[in-house]
């Protein structure tokens, strides 16, 4: 196999002439979309130069202490972005709470099981895999937990009506929301789903691009890619049952009342 | 025989509201727009927070499951909503056709979509609705507000009748005086965010 071409960063600055180009278009256009364009190339490279020297640190020192705190660092942040990107949000810090208890059961749980049971590094914490493996999973959990959680807030809402006259025919919080639920679920779902029946067809994922480009053998790489995805998938399924749990339960009181009055 | 008796009951911004509801007794509420009816009806059947006493023959309302006092105590609104495909997947037990005649409903009305009820059909199935799950007391919202005079006669005599037979008890919210003094043993009038017994 070939090693690794090293990019020098005058390579970085040729990739970026090819943005500018795409914003003096963009520009002529007047879509008003250049500035954020340009902010979000600045934010690129400057969060991924950053997180580059930190994972450089982090695996040059290899302390559990430093993985853990990556870790922590990575939950809150998908935590904080789960609450961002509702439309109504919940009153107080209880969107961040199930964000954070949501991401640890199925993230964490998943990754653990990936590290011990699948993987198996040596030690356990080994940065270069738990680190990715962790981050990737947890990405993509965090992607269905706000657009379920979102889903299903923006829907009861909605259907307030609906859901109040449910209640009043006699039936459980849980069945007058189960349809809403179950919707959420699927559409939540739809996304991952549709990236695994059509990867290796439609684009190469990206784990498995950048595996080969670092010189791994393109049957590890598939290897490794199934992997993820199979992880991926469980992580955003279970984190969304429960998250969609947590969150019917709060948005209902100890008598079952629709309490609309904590969204936002 | 079901009774009904409501002590200090607030909620929102009413505060202190009495009332007690015979076996096979109908209390009517009448007042503004706005005065509060449908708040106090939702309170009843536990749909919105309060805080007082609510008992249906002794039992409290906060030692009951919330979905069997629901059943028991039946929150019938003004604007009655359809879920499913059909009306029929509304109802747990089949509907006698007699009363479908009486209310001057088709006799395949069940197996209709909600979206071809007119209002008015809405507001009488839906009542139907509510009586299918066997409530013995009944908290209806302005129960004939879609319909005319006919069919209004012909909700009023179903609910009567309904509260006479089962020695049920309900609460009736109208703007219409004359409905109410057809129907109503006893009338109060909720204004000023209080609920007052009527002397006449």
């Amino acid at each position: 196999m070939n090693s690794l071409i090293e990019l020098s960063y005058w390579d970085i600055g040729y990739a970026l002439l090819m943005v500018a180009l795409l914003a003096i278009m963009l520009s002529y256009y007047r879509l008003g979309i250049t500035r954020s364009l340009g902010v979000a190339c600045v934010r690129l490279v400057a969060q991924l130069m950053l997180i580059g020297y930190v994972l450089r640190y982090i695996f040059d020192e290899g302390e559990l202490l430093y993985v853990g705190l990556m870790a922590i660092v990575m939950l809150l942040a998908a935590s904080r972005e789960i609450m961002a990107r509702q439309k109504r949000r919940l009153r107080g810090i209880t969107a961040w709470g199930i964000g954070v208890t949501t991401l640890f059961i199925s993230s964490f749980a998943v990754a653990l099981y990936g590290i011990f049971i699948v993987v198996q590094p040596d030690p356990w914490y080994l940065p270069q895999y738990t680190i990715p493996l962790l981050g990737m999973i947890m990405s993509n959990t965090m992607s269905a937990i706000s657009l379920g959680m979102d889903r299903l807030t923006s829907a009861i809402y909605d259907q307030r009506a609906i859901v109040e006259q449910r209640l009043a025919l006699g039936q459980t919080a849980r069945e007058a929301v189960r349809p809403f639920v179950l919707d959420c679920i699927r559409t939540g779902m739809t996304p991952v789903i549709n990236s695994m029946a059509t990867a290796g067809i439609v684009a190469l994922p990206g784990m498995m691009t950048g595996q080969i480009l670092a010189g791994a053998s393109p049957l590890e790489a598939v290897k490794y890619q199934i992997m993820i995805w199979l992880f991926i998938a469980s992580g955003a399924g279970f984190g969304m049952i429960v998250s969609l749990r947590l969150l019917e339960k709060t948005l209902f009181d100890h008598r079952q009342r629709l309490r609309l009055e904590r969204l936002k | 025989m079901a009774k009904v008796s409501v002590r200090n009951l607030s909620f929102l911004d009413w505060q202190a509201l009495d009332l007690t509801v015979e076996a096979s007794e109908i209390v009517s509420i009448y007042g503004e727009s706005g005065s509060g009816k449908s708040l106090f009806l939702r309170a009843m059947a536990d749909l919105i927070p309060w805080d007082g006493s609510i008992k249906l023959d002794g039992e409290n309302c906060l030692d009951t499951e919330p979905a069997v006092w629901r059943k028991k105590v039946a929150y019938i609104p003004t604007e009655i909503l359809w879920w499913s495909d059909t009306v029929s997947e509304h109802f747990e037990n089949s509907v006698r056709r007699e009363d479908l005649d009486r209310l001057g409903l088709a006799e395949d009305a069940l197996n209709w979509a909600p979206t071809r009820l007119s209002m008015g059909e809405r507001q009488r199935l839906g009542l139907l609705r509510a009586l299918d799950r066997e409530p013995v007391a009944l908290l209806l919202d302005e129960p004939t507000a879609n319909l005319d005079s006919n069919t209004t006669k012909a909700v009023e005599d179903l609910v009567c009748e309904y509260v006479k037979d089962r020695s049920a008890c309900a609460i009736w919210v109208s703007h219409d005086e004359s409905q109410l003094s057809r129907i109503a043993h006893r009338s109060y009038r909720m204004a000023g965010k209080s609920l007052m017994e009527d002397s006449k």
